[in-house]
């Protein structure tokens, strides 16, 4: 939860955008993040962003309610209370698939989705700083980070160059805070960085 | 790993007109900026009217008893579990767009996907009423749930067909509801940004979560979308699957048959389709969406709709075939003399016409392309499959083992009738909410396959077609070198 200076960018083309991410990666600049409309393939790749690992997790929820299921049955009927159905066996795997089916289904997406709105940090009545309104709609928005070294005017002049549109500076909290979109939010005040 | 992604140009745009971006975001944010029309408001309190006399009726059966409804003995399972099924059914096609068109990686979905979805969640609310209504103490339904309770504990049957439905619909109910949400918040936040009064602001601010359009959460929210689709297609297939064991584990002829799963996944299919033709006509005349939702859009429906009812068809014969085949004088006396004749016979030949004779016709082109018949062809279509049910459920059981107790006339109650109107007015209630609130096509997905599926990009392609192997494999090369894949012709996939 700091304040920070931020250098903004926004392409109206993805034919541009490309190779204006290349560029400024390699002039040494770090990208914080690029704000787009929707997913465009291939962008992580070319910031440098490693791959997720969310599907990982959903294996994992998933095999979590796989054995929850066949655990909790199997020791509803052999163990606590074994009934007679029909003279079948008390161990009834195959009469326990479609269930335990649901519950694997059930427990990976609901895990997978609580995990997706935790690490993104996506809940009701959070907010963030956005840095264009357009970046939902119709602008990829490339936010670039300055450090005490650099030097925004240098910088907004190479955005510029790559073909950037509008260029400005702003500074903003980079995390999220609880609050509504209808009102100014009031942020402690903590020293600007220079 | 690089794809070549290339639109040919004999397959029609799936956005007509020349759209930038911003066209689209505006087409689809306009409607829920407006003011609701005249039309919106007769056809908003209709369904509440609809909706407010199912809960009478509701009223009425809870507080009296099922006795208000006119089943009895040998019909114990009436009006009420056809429309289970029936409703069961519909929620199928929206997941099915959505989640197995999506692995297929049928672009086409895009256009239809969130109303499809939308409706598979309303007709899943709609479906849930009557079975837990048709328990009579429906205050006891928490008794279906496995919890640590001083009878015992005593634990349900999870041997049980009926348990497995409870687990079934819960499940597909809440991973549908998941789905849709994870796609619409970026739609919401598009919305919240556009938003010029306070009260919007904050509502689509708090239901967009606070989303940002960040790529890193696009990449997991991408990744999060195949995997829900991956779980929801066996999920999809499954719901169904277990709704027909209902009937297929028992032993009543008629019921006790194992084509039974196939053929009810393929029926909810196709009576799925049939409904979203419905909404979907309506839909796009309404809110001006003709060039999202477009003739080839309505035109591929049909064929999925051609398709399953030719399937259902076949399921049909086989079960006539099989009755005969088995020898079983119990099995060919309920197909041959109380089914397909006998005082239900009408219903037997009304389903067979309204699902396997008719949809034949759209094997023509003329006619899938249609609007007013497809619109016709849809209504008579969710007619057949709700017969279909009403065949498979009391034809099986108006005529059991012992004649003595053989039942005739079954006539709803008005009640019952009511019931199953109030649950139409609860499924168009929340969809005329959901058409004015909501966006109902995914703005971010009309987005990205814009511009290789658009109109105004098409013409792009002409260049590509042209292109020798040799070009088109070093143009790919070249992209894939300088991480450079925003170029129309080349994209990573």
């Amino acid at each position: 939860m700091a304040l920070k200076k931020f250098v903004v960018g926004c392409f109206d083309e993805e034919k541009v955008l490309f190779p204006a991410v290349d560029k400024v990666r390699h002039a040494g600049y770090k990208i914080h993040d690029i704000y787009t409309p929707f997913p465009v393939h291939g962008l992580d790749k070319a910031m440098g962003l490693r791959d997720t690992s969310l599907h990982t997790a959903g294996f994992i929820y998933g095999l979590t309610g796989t054995t929850t299921a066949v655990t909790f049955m199997s020791w509803v009927f052999t163990k606590d209370w074994p009934m007679n159905i029909g003279g079948k066996p008390h161990f009834a795997l195959p009469a326990w698939i479609p269930i335990t089916f649901e519950l694997t289904v059930l427990m990976a997406a609901v895990g997978m989705v609580l995990t997706f709105c935790y690490i993104c940090q996506l809940a009701p009545f959070i907010k963030k700083h956005h840095f264009h309104a357009r970046a939902t709609d119709d602008l990829f928005v490339m936010v670039i980070e300055c450090t005490e070294k650099t030097d925004e005017a240098a910088l907004s002049a190479y955005l510029e160059s790559v073909g950037a549109k509008e260029i400005n500076t702003q500074v903003a909290e980079d995390g999220w805070w609880i609050g509504r979109y209808d009102r100014e939010q009031k942020l402690y005040n903590e020293p600007n960085i220079a | 790993m690089s794809l070549i992604k290339y639109e040919s140009q004999v397959r029609e745009p799936l956005v007509d007109g020349h759209k930038s971006y911003h066209d689209v975001t505006e087409d689809i944010c306009h409607t829920i900026e407006a003011k609701p029309t005249r039309l919106w408001y007769i056809g908003f309190y209709i369904s509440v009217a609809l909706l407010m006399f199912g809960v009478f009726s509701v009223y009425r059966e809870v507080t009296y008893g099922i006795g208000q409804w006119n089943l009895g003995r040998t019909i114990g399972w009436g009006w009420d579990i056809t429309n289970f099924v029936w409703w069961v059914g519909i929620g199928h096609a929206g997941t099915l767009i959505s989640a197995i068109l999506l692995l297929f990686r049928q672009r086409w979905r895009t256009g239809v996907n969130r109303a499809a979805e939308a409706m598979t969640i309303f007709a899943v609310i709609c479906a849930g009423q009557f079975p837990i209504f048709h328990m009579g103490r429906v205050w006891l339904a928490f008794f279906t749930l496995p919890y640590p309770n001083t009878r015992g504990p005593l634990w349900p049957n999870f041997n049980s067909p009926l348990m497995w439905d409870v687990f079934a619909i819960s499940t597909y109910f809440t991973v549908s509801l998941l789905f849709w949400y994870a796609g619409l918040l970026p739609d919401m936040a598009t919305i919240r940004d556009r938003a010029k009064t306070k009260f919007r602001k904050m509502m689509y601010g708090v239901a967009a979560f606070g989303w940002t359009g960040s790529t890193k959460h696009w990449q997991r929210h991408e990744s999060l979308s195949l995997v829900l689709a991956g779980l929801s297609t066996p999920l999809v297939l499954s719901v169904h699957t277990i709704v027909s064991f209902d009937f297929a584990t028992s032993i009543i002829p008629g019921w006790h048959t194992t084509i039974f799963p196939p053929y009810f996944v393929a029926g909810a299919i196709f009576s799925g389709f049939a409904m979203v033709q419905t909404l979907m006509l309506v839909m796009r005349k309404v809110m001006g969406l003709e060039q999202y939702i477009t003739l080839s859009h309505i035109e591929v429906m049909n064929k999925v709709i051609v398709l399953t009812g030719s399937i259902v068809g076949c399921a049909y014969l086989t079960e006539l075939f099989m009755a005969w085949y088995s020898m079983v004088p119990y099995e060919q006396d309920h197909f041959f003399k109380y089914r397909i004749a006998g005082p239900y016979g009408w219903s037997y030949w009304l389903m067979m016409t309204c699902n396997v004779i008719s949809p034949q016709l759209f094997w023509f082109r003329k006619l899938r392309r249609n609007i007013t018949f497809t619109f016709v062809m849809s209504i008579v279509v969710n007619i057949g499959m709700w017969f279909e049910r009403f065949v498979i459920i009391v034809t099986s059981i108006y005529r059991d083992y012992l004649p003595s107790s053989w039942s005739m006339y079954y006539r709803p109650s008005i009640w019952e009738i009511g019931f199953y109107l109030g649950t139409f007015g609860l499924f168009f209630t929340c969809f005329f909410l959901f058409a004015k609130y909501f966006p109902v096509i995914a703005i971010a997905e009309i987005k990205h396959v814009l511009k290789t599926s658009g109109e105004s990009y098409k013409g792009e392609m002409t260049g590509i077609e042209r292109m020798t192997d040799d070009q088109l494999y070093s143009e790919a090369h070249h992209h894939d070198d300088d991480h450079h894949s925003a170029d129309v012709k080349v994209a990573h996939n």
